[in-house]
C-alpha cells in the first residue's frame, strides 16, 4: 500500500476549472462551478456534501457519460472523450442484470476483455470469491439481499481490473449493519488492487473511514469548500476523539452546526419541558 | 431501484390474471364455471322451460358424444385449431418485428407509429369486406383476418417493451462499453421479453376469438364456426352449446399453456 503510493506522486487524474449546467425548466441552472481536484495513483479519495451538490454529475462526467462541460477532466495528461475500461462505476442502486445469474452479471462486464473464455471464466471465479458470494455464483438477482447484490455489482466493476473504482454512494441503499461490513470490504478490496477509487457519499463517517482525503462540497452552484487529508491515525477508530473532531469539522463545513461550542454545551438540544 | 418496483407491479397483474397455479389453491377458479354449469342445469329442468332453447347439460353431453364418436366434431375443432395458430404465428411474428423495430428506432416510431395507433382504433370487424375482397372468403382470407388479430396485442407490447428499458440500463450499457449489439441482446431483449409475453399471450386469445367471428363470418368451411351456423340453421341449440363450451375449454387451454411458457422462460422474474 505504501509502495503504491510512494514512487507515483504523479496525478493520475487532473480536473481542472470544470463547469456543468442543466437546463431545468427552460432555463440554465450551473450544477458545477469551477471544480479543481488532482488524484494520484492509488489513492482512496471521499467526496461528501448534500444532495444536489454535483457531486454525482462529477462522477458522470470522470466517466465520460457526459462531454458536454466546460474545463478539462485528464487522465494521465488526455481528455476524458467517454467511457472506458479503465473506469468503472458502482451505481447506488446496484443495477444488476435480474435476468442473468451472478457470474453472468459479473462477466458481462469482461464482453470487450482481450481474455480467453477460459481465462473470463477464472476471472470470474476470482471476483466471485473476491466478494465472498462462491455460495451464490448461480443465484439470480432477485435471490440476493441488498448487501449481496452490491457486492456482485463491485465484482462487475472490478472485473476489467480498472485503474480508477468510481463509487456512486454505493451503500447508502443498505442497512447500518451491512453498511459498516462492506465498508471494511471495500477497503480491503481497492488497497489488495492498488486501484485509485474516489467515493461520493452523504455519509461524513463513511468518507474519513475510507478515503485518504475528503472533499467537502457545497451546493449552488456545486464547488469544492474543502480539502481535508485524512492520516491513518485518525481514519480507523471511529470512536476515537480525533475522528469525532474531524467529523464535526467535516459537519461545520457542510453547514450542519455542530461546532466545539455546541459540543461543550452538552444538552443544549434537549427540549425544554 | 424502479426496476423492481415494476416487477412487482406486473407479478400482481399477472397473479390476478388466473389464479390457476398447481401450488396455489387451484380449485378456487374453477367455482364460477361450476356454479354456472347447476344454475343452467337447474333451469333447464324448472317447469315451463322449453327444452328447445335451453337443453340440459345431459342432451348437451349426448350431442358431443354422438358428434365426437358418430360424426367429426374432432376434425372440426382440429380445422379451427389449425387456423388459428396459423393466423397467430404469422400475425405474432409480424407483431413482435414491428414491435421491436419501432422501439429500436425513434426515427421510425415518429414516422409509422402514429399511424399504426390510429389503425388499432379501427374495429377488427371492419376490415372484414375489405380483407375477404383481398384475399378470399376462403381459407387464406380467414388466416389474414386472424393474424390481423394477433398482429396488434404483439405490436403494442414489444414497441412498448422496448421503449421502456429503464435510462439506467442504457446508463450501463454505456459505461461497460457493450456497444449496440450488446445492449440488445444483453439488456433490452431480455428487458423487454415480459413485455413481448403479454403480447403473444392476449394475442392467443385474440386470435382465438378472431377465428371463431372468420369462421361465422367468411365462407362456410369445416371448424367450429361452421358447426355452429349450421346449428343456428337447423335449430339445434344443444350444438350451438356445445360449440360454446369448446370454444371456452381451448381458450382455457390456451391460457394455461402461455402462463406455463411463460414461467419457464421468464424463471428470473418468478423468484
Amino acid at each position: 500500500m505504501i509502495d503504491s503510493l510512494a514512487p507515483s506522486a504523479t496525478n493520475a487524474l487532473e480536473i481542472s476549472r470544470v463547469s456543468k449546467r442543466f437546463l431545468v425548466a427552460g432555463r440554465p441552472s450551473p450544477v458545477l462551478g469551477g471544480i479543481d481536484l488532482r488524484v494520484r495513483d492509488g489513492e482512496f479519495v471521499s467526496i461528501v456534501g448534500a444532495s444536489g451538490c454535483g457531486k454525482s454529475t462529477l462522477l458522470r462526467l470522470i466517466l465520460g457519460l457526459d462531454t458536454d462541460y466546460d474545463g478539462d477532466i485528464r487522465i494521465d495528461g488526455a481528455q476524458v472523450a467517454g467511457p472506458g475500461l479503465d473506469r468503472a462505476i458502482v451505481f447506488q442502486d446496484h443495477r444488476l442484470l435480474p435476468w442473468l445469474n451472478v457470474r453472468s452479471n459479473i462477466a458481462v462486464a469482461l464482453r470487450h476483455s482481450a481474455l480467453g473464455k477460459g481465462e473470463k471464466a477464472g476471472r470470474v471465479d476470482e471476483l466471485v470469491k473476491l466478494v465472498g458470494l462462491e455460495r451464490f455464483a448461480e443465484a439470480w438477482p432477485a435471490q440476493l439481499s441488498g448487501g449481496m447484490a452490491q457486492r456482485v455489482a463491485i465484482a462487475r466493476a472490478l472485473a476489467n481490473r480498472p485503474r480508477f473504482l468510481l463509487l456512486d454512494e454505493p451503500l447508502g441503499a443498505l442497512d447500518a449493519l451491512t453498511r459498516l461490513r462492506l465498508q471494511n470490504e471495500l477497503l480491503r478490496i481497492v488497497r489488495q488492487g492498488g486501484t485509485t477509487a474516489i467515493l461520493v457519499t452523504h455519509d461524513v463517517d463513511e468518507a474519513i473511514y475510507l478515503g485518504d482525503r475528503v472533499v467537502v462540497m457545497r451546493p449552488d452552484p456545486g464547488r469544492i469548500a474543502a480539502v481535508i487529508a485524512v492520516s491513518g491515525a485518525e481514519s480507523h477508530d471511529r470512536s476515537a476523539p480525533e475522528f469525532i473532531r474531524l467529523r464535526d469539522r467535516i459537519l461545520a463545513l457542510l453547514g450542519v452546526v455542530r461546532s466545539e461550542a455546541d459540543a461543550s454545551a452538552g444538552h443544549g438540544l434537549a427540549p425544554v419541558a | 431501484m424502479n426496476l423492481t418496483a415494476a416487477l412487482r407491479a406486473t407479478r400482481s397483474r399477472s397473479t390476478y390474471l388466473l389464479a390457476l397455479r398447481p401450488n396455489a389453491k387451484s380449485w378456487r377458479p374453477w367455482l364460477a364455471p361450476l356454479a354456472a354449469l347447476l344454475i343452467w342445469e337447474a333451469c333447464a329442468h324448472l317447469p315451463g322451460v322449453d327444452p328447445r332453447f335451453l337443453p340440459s347439460l345431459e342432451a348437451v353431453a349426448a350431442r358431443a358424444w354422438e358428434g365426437f364418436v358418430h360424426d367429426d366434431y374432432l376434425g372440426h375443432l382440429l380445422a379451427s385449431l389449425g387456423r388459428d395458430l396459423a393466423g397467430f404465428f404469422l400475425g405474432g411474428l409480424a407483431g413482435v418485428a414491428t414491435g421491436l423495430a419501432l422501439g429500436f428506432s425513434p426515427l421510425l416510431a415518429r414516422v409509422v407509429g402514429p399511424t399504426l395507433m390510429t389503425y388499432r382504433q379501427i374495429s377488427l370487424f371492419a376490415w372484414i369486406p375489405l380483407v375477404s375482397m383481398w384475399f378470399g372468403g376462403g381459407e387464406a382470407g380467414k388466416i389474414a383476418f386472424i393474424a390481423m388479430a394477433a398482429f396488434q396485442p404483439t405490436l403494442v407490447n414489444s414497441w412498448r417493451g422496448v421503449a421502456e428499458i429503464p435510462k439506467s440500463y442504457r446508463e450501463l450499457s454505456d459505461v461497460l462499453l457493450l456497444g449496440r449489439l450488446g445492449f440488445v441482446a444483453l439488456i433490452a431483449l431480455p428487458c423487454a421479453l415480459p413485455q413481448i409475453f403479454t403480447g403473444l399471450h392476449s394475442a392467443l386469445i385474440c386470435s382465438w376469438a378472431a377465428t371463431v367471428g372468420a369462421e361465422l363470418l367468411f365462407n362456410l368451411a369445416p371448424g367450429l364456426g361452421g358447426q355452429m351456423n349450421e346449428g343456428q340453421q337447423m335449430f339445434l341449440m344443444d350444438k350451438l352449446l356445445l360449440c360454446i363450451l369448446l370454444l371456452g375449454s381451448v381458450g382455457v387451454v390456451f391460457n394455461l399453456l402461455a402462463r406455463a411458457a411463460e414461467r419457464r422462460c421468464l424463471r428470473w422474474r418468478t423468484l
